[in-house]
């Protein structure tokens, strides 16, 4: 326990030679979630940043371990809440490839489609949230209205508008809505019709332009040593796809490009994500009409037994790639289990790209790495 | 000059003016297409999803029957220990021992809505309603019992 005259030493010594040190967050707005930053400056300038976590942390991997493996899977999409449904798959296809179970193709298509809506979700959210932590308000309605049309697709067929829990082992909970392709088209078209006007109000800006560009640079080489991934990693012309790299379900049958920038600022990272909504578009494109008939969940087992060793999977969420790895026994649940969270890489380059800039360019670097605080703490 | 410049000034700045009131005066006028939902006045109208997950309801038909038979699967699939299920034993005219249930006690507080129940339940006797206004004074209030008092299982579920 600090007595009052420690807390007075303590600061003094933190702020010698004219260093300021001051605390952003937990309760920050621009920070979105419980992140605490203790930042270090020289007047304006970032002298050091250092992330405090565990604010939030809920032992997510050791809860996992006392769940069977069909209960386990809600639990991941408490971890990054924006694309909660890749959490699931991912789960599930690790459960799949031990088990050796067949997963009917209408149940492939749908969990596609249905990964590419959360993406696009997930990033319109982020670029409204963005542009607002860098002083546009109006962006972040235009987002949430195209983002709204896809939560309510989600409430008609998952029954949840962010924690939807549509994937089990095998296949999925349920099947699909009747007015599932007719919503999905509709929002297409809206979607076609009005990002253009994301265009107009956010990326042809002059003031979001000056904020971005040149703002936060990281190279490719430090990309890869961080094991930063996604969007933040394919700005700087990493390639690490993995639909593209490790194909699962249905990816290898559909036509899409990935988005590489080289600059590796933040501007480059806000176009990657710009331009890869578009690409969900077209994954979308290519199977909302070919939906095979048949089943929607496969056979199963009453109870699920993992076979004994260690297994892995990854997926590619909204912020890059999640991984998860399970050490099985033989029994009903898990022996250990732990996630490789995409978030938690991406943040540890914070320090690094925003030292040497103002406290003002610090939103515009945080906010393109675009943190989900739940997925980091877990 | 003075003048001309000052009426121009006034009809420029009412122009923008009407300009920039022109799609709130249109939404004024054409209230059904006003996106915005008033919610607590609403929910009359209001219409969420057939397969919203707001709560486990357990539904009763007329005769105060429900399709239940204690089997306790929801209870074994619940990851959380949401649901309880209390059996007793019933006795038949003929003089037969039959499991029922006597109470399903529901913690709405515990419960994260993940289905998991519905679908282990081999008799459809739960399923999940869209009623989402469940805050109550009392924490205790949150724990229900689903099946209603002096009801019985439908004839011929086993």
């Amino acid at each position: 326990m600090y007595n009052q005259t420690e807390i007075i030493k303590d600061t003094s010594e933190l702020g010698a030679d004219g260093e300021l040190v001051i605390n952003m967050g937990p309760q920050h707005p621009a920070t979105h979630g419980v992140l605490h930053l203790v930042v270090t400056l020289n007047g304006e300038t970032i002298k050091k940043i250092e992330p405090h976590l565990g604010y939030i942390h809920r032992s997510i991997e050791k809860m996992c371990e006392s769940l069977t493996y069909r209960q386990f899977i809600y639990v991941t999409s408490r971890m990054d809440y924006l694309s909660s449904h890749i959490n699931n798959l991912g789960c599930a296809l690790l459960i799949e490839k031990g088990m050796q179970i067949e997963v009917p193709d209408r149940a492939k298509y749908i969990r596609v489609i249905l990964s590419e809506l959360t993406r696009i979700a997930s990033h319109e959210l982020w670029l409204g949230a963005m542009a607002m932590d860098l002083g546009a308000f109006t962006p972040f309605f235009y987002a949430f209205r195209e983002r709204e049309m896809i939560t309510d697709i989600m409430e008609d067929t998952c029954g949840a508008r962010l924690t939807m829990n549509y994937i089990v082992p095998g296949g999925l909970m349920y099947d699909l809505h009747p007015d599932f392709q007719k919503k999905v088209k509709a929002f297409i078209t809206q979607f076609k019709s009005k990002v253009t006007e994301y265009e107009d109000l956010v990326t042809n800006n002059i003031i979001f332009q000056s904020r971005t560009k040149g703002v936060g640079i990281l190279s490719a080489e430090d990309a890869i040593s961080y094991g930063c991934t996604g969007p933040v990693a394919r700005a700087s012309g990493v390639s690490c796809d993995i639909r593209k790299i490790y194909p699962y379900e249905v990816y290898d049958k559909v036509e899409f490009d990935e988005v590489l920038e080289t600059a590796g600022d933040s501007f480059a990272r806000y176009m990657v994500r710009v331009k890869e909504m578009n690409q969900s578009i077209r994954i979308i494109e290519q199977l909302i009409d070919n939906i095979p008939e048949g089943d929607f969940v496969g056979k199963t087992k009453n109870v699920l037994k993992l076979p004994k060793g260690e297994f892995y999977t990854r997926v590619e969420t909204a912020r890059g790639e999640f991984g998860v790895y399970i050490v099985s026994e033989g029994g009903t649940t898990p022996h250990r289990i732990k996630f490789r969270s995409p978030g938690f890489s991406n943040l540890s380059v914070l320090n690094h790209i925003a030292v040497g800039g103002m406290i003002g360019d610090l939103m515009a670097s945080m906010g393109t790495l675009d943190l989900v605080i739940p997925d980091i703490d877990r | 000059m003075f003048l001309k410049e000052y009426i121009t000034d006034v009809v420029t700045g009412v122009t923008s003016l009407l300009k920039g009131m022109r799609k709130t005066g249109y939404y004024f006028t054409h209230p059904k297409e006003i996106i915005t939902e008033q919610y607590p006045d609403n929910r009359a109208t209001l219409l969420l999803s057939d397969r919203f997950k707001g709560e486990v309801v357990m539904p009763h038909d007329a005769n105060n029957e429900h399709t239940c038979t204690g089997c306790t699967a929801c209870e074994l699939a619940c990851p959380n220990g949401t649901i309880k299920v209390v059996t007793k034993f019933e006795t038949s005219p003929e003089g037969k021992k039959k499991k029922a249930i006597d109470t399903l006690v529901y913690r709405l507080e515990l419960c994260t809505m993940c289905n998991l129940c519905i679908v282990a339940c081999p008799s459809d006797a739960i399923k999940m309603a869209p009623n989402f206004e469940h805050s109550v004074f009392d924490r205790t209030k949150l724990t229900k019992v689903l099946n209603q008092p002096g009801s019985k299982i439908r004839e011929g579920i086993e």
